[in-house]
């Protein structure tokens, strides 16, 4: 500073904090956040402004004031009675349901088809084609229809409904099941459930680093299969088998008692699972294709039979070409979920942006709530699957 | 017809949000709908008698003719009419974001839709209740008897609440079956996805005969509710507010007159004050800031509502529902037009 001819002022110096390239990113960055919340401030008032002046309600009171319909499937205590805001948590656990589950099937799905595609046995590949090229192409709404209005329309009433014995029974209706009571006593038995399930865990990842380390093998799977069957098995005789099944029964018009797979969950997971299982398919080929070839190379000269190489070499180097566009796909199968209103699912957007938006009126507050469950989902699915990655990752070397 | 529900609602929640400053929010529907040069009526998607598309798809019904009416009576063409065909999820956003200039589908008259979604019902044009169909393989002769049923209905609709408060009272259990379109609501019943299918009485006589076989469904006696129908408006805007309840009370007025479109020219020229009223040679003109024959034009155009009923949901229809309770006040119904003076 002191080295400054005298001669220089302030005016100088702004100017070179204004050529300073921090300074300016600085200030532009703070113009952004201006901008961005001015036009926020600017848009809720004026909506406001807008909703008073048409004598709109408006405001999260309904959501206290009893909802008066009711709903086909519920994972958590509903009936007409309790509220507008118990129906968003009604269709959101039954979205997160249908997400969930369709995942969990695209998933197995998809691997299997992807795998199929690349097999030597060309009968088992062109199958695996044909099944992608046909899915991946026709919209999942058509599919939705074909499954729901074609396919399971077709079942018969419930009156001749196809059974497994006097257990399980399925008709136009859906799906019967026997449902689990669990009696008092019963907690024990769910306990060790639990416990061995952990367990089972436990003995995967031993497993594997045991066979890491010293190359020993160690057959997981039919032990963990054992401790499963047993151990709940001895302590549910033990405790005097506490835990009854409720068999389904033709009463009136209708099943009642047991476990009900409604058929509007049937069709609209099975279009997802299939549709989506098509493009994880293609992700999964061309992750495994992105493996070095001189890899499974290596790993056959070495002795492996072809399931190990697949297992333990191919697939885990494939992991990482996989991960970043099978997130996108659980991403669009949990937005796709929202087709279930075309028949009736209850997610949320048929239960929550559906009726109650229309029984409220109140458009604006239920489209964010469900706006912000829909971001939510997709942001915590990045995230979950970007710290995956990271993980996955790692293991190159 | 998925998308276009949420994209009609999202649409309606944006322009509500965009809509600028004190600009036009309620602005002034009569000079809107003059400079346009035609009515933008919203309607059902389809429900025989109230408006549903003939084979040429022209639109029909009594739901429509209301339509027909307030363009005759503004337009002076009964035929200056555009349709918005629309679910019951869909209809209040359409008329609230101004996507319609009146919402004329089968919509009931209850505190909530009238209080806080920023509407006005201008009037009934058809007394109605809620009624269950059964097919009559299943043997039920009363709804009493529905215990347990699987019941196929419309979502957003007064009928999925009076529902759920009927077999609540009653202590019965029921699985509701909701569909969006009355297309929908009708497969799923034939389908045999639902026991029942639930919905305003007359509009159970219109599904029946969308039914392959109508004969084998039948309509349970008892009415559960009280559903009266109207034509709707946006808040704020009493101008057009009154030109829509003046419409509808124009063709009830007619019926009671005695006028027809037929004889509306040669009633006109005799000496009856209110047929002279009507018809615009008389009293008070421009009192809805119209042209003096815009009763006239109704009549002459669309009808009486008797002629209307008749035609549409009356025995020279296939519903053949009887006027019963929509008769006029006069005649043991309940239709009753303030007078034109
Ligand atoms: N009046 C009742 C029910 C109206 C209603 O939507 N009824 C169904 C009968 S299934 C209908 O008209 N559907 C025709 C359509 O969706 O276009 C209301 O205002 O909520």
């Amino acid at each position: 500073m002191s080295s400054l001819p005298p001669g220089s002022n302030s005016g100088l110096s702004l100017r070179k904090l204004w050529f300073d390239p921090n300074v300016r990113s600085l200030v532009f960055q703070l113009i952004a956040v201006l901008a961005v919340v001015g036009f926020f401030y600017y848009i809720i008032n004026n909506a406001l402004f807008n909703l008073e002046q048409r004598g709109i309600t408006t405001g999260f009171a309904f959501l206290d004031n009893s909802a008066g319909f009711g709903i086909i499937q519920s994972l958590i205590e509903y009936d007409e009675s309790y509220s507008f805001g118990r129906t968003f948590f009604v269709g959101l656990l039954n979205t997160i349901l249908i997400s969930a589950l369709g995942v969990f099937f695209a998933t197995i799905l998809g691997f299997i088809v992807g795998v199929a595609r690349l097999s030597d046995n060309w009968l088992v590949a062109k199958i695996a084609t044909f099944y992608i090229e046909i899915f991946r192409n026709i919209p999942l709404l058509l599919q939705i229809f074909f499954w729901y209005f074609a396919v399971l329309r077709t079942l018969p009433s419930p009156k001749q409904s196809l059974q497994i014995g006097e257990a399980a029974f399925l008709n136009v209706r859906g799906l019967y099941l026997p449902k689990t009571i669990l009696e008092a006593g019963s907690g024990i038995v769910v306990f060790a459930f639990f416990a061995c399930l952990i367990a089972t865990v436990f003995i995967f990842f031993w497993s594997k680093r045991r066979q890491m380390l010293t190359g020993k093998q160690f057959p997981t799977f039919l032990f963990n299969a054992a401790l499963m069957i047993t151990v709940p098995g001895i302590v549910f005789l033990l405790a005097g088998s506490p835990v009854h099944l409720e068999y389904p029964e033709l009463k009136g018009f209708n099943f009642k008692g047991g476990l009900t797979v409604i058929p509007e969950l049937a069709a609209l997971l099975i279009a997802l699972t299939v549709y989506t299982a098509s493009f994880i398919a293609e992700i999964v080929r061309s992750g495994i294709v992105a493996v070095n070839k001189g890899q499974s190379e290596a790993s056959i000269s070495l002795g492996l039979s072809k399931t190990q190489t697949l297992k333990l070499v191919v697939i885990p180097q494939a992991m990482r070409v996989i991960i970043p566009p099978l997130t996108s796909q659980y991403l669009n199968l949990t937005k796709n979920s929202s087709l279930a209103t075309a028949i009736g699912y209850p997610d949320l957007v048929s239960v929550f942006m559906g009726t109650t938006l229309n029984q409220t009126g109140q458009a604006i507050e239920v489209i964010a709530m469900t706006m912000g469950v829909y971001l939510t989902i997709s942001i915590s699915t990045s995230i979950v699957m970007n710290i995956y990655n990271r993980k996955m990752s790692l293991v190159e070397r | 017809m998925l998308k276009k529900t949420h994209l009609s609602a999202a649409i309606a929640a944006v322009s509500l949000v965009l809509t600028t400053f004190g600009a036009q929010a309620e602005g002034d529907t009569l000079s809107s709908v003059k400079s346009k040069g035609f009515l933008q009526c919203g309607v059902s998607t389809g429900l025989p008698g109230f408006s549903n598309p003939d084979a040429e798809g022209n639109w029909q019904g009594l739901d429509v003719d209301v339509c027909r009416a307030v363009a005759a009576a503004v337009l002076g063409d009964a035929t200056k009419v555009k349709y918005t065909p629309l679910t019951a999820k869909e209809r209040f956003t359409a008329l609230q974001s101004g996507e319609i200039d009146v919402l004329s589908r089968n919509t009931t008259w209850t505190l909530t839709r009238d209080a806080s979604l920023g509407l006005n019902f201008a009037g009934v044009n058809y007394y109605d209740g809620q009624g269950f169909m059964v097919s009559k393989e299943l043997g039920v002769s009363s709804a009493k008897e529905l215990d347990g049923a699987a019941v196929c209905i419309q979502s957003g609709t007064t009928t999925e609440l009076n529902l759920a408060d009927y077999f609540r009272e009653n202590g019965m259990e029921y699985t509701p079956i909701v569909f969006d379109t009355s297309d929908q609501t009708v497969k799923g019943f034939e389908a045999g996805r639902c026991d029942v299918l639930t919905s305003d009485q007359s509009q159970l006589y219109a599904l029946r005969i969308k039914l392959a076989d109508p004969g084998s469904a039948m309509v349970l006696p008892e009415v559960i509710s009280k559903e009266p129908l109207g034509p709707v408006v946006r808040q704020g805007d009493d101008a057009w507010f009154n030109i829509v309840k003046w419409s509808l009370n124009a063709m009830l007025n007619a019926e009671e007159l005695g006028l027809t479109s037929a004889n509306v020219d040669e009633m006109a020229k005799g000496t009856n004050p209110n047929i002279r009223r009507l018809v615009g040679l008389e009293g008070p003109k421009e009192a809805l800031g119209l042209e003096p024959t815009w009763a006239y034009n109704i009549v002459k155009q669309v009808g009486s509502y008797a002629e209307s009923f008749e035609r549409n949901v009356g025995t020279g229809s296939p519903l053949a529902i009887d006027r019963g309770i929509n008769a006029l006040w006069n005649q043991g119904g309940f239709m009753y037009a303030p007078p034109i003076r």
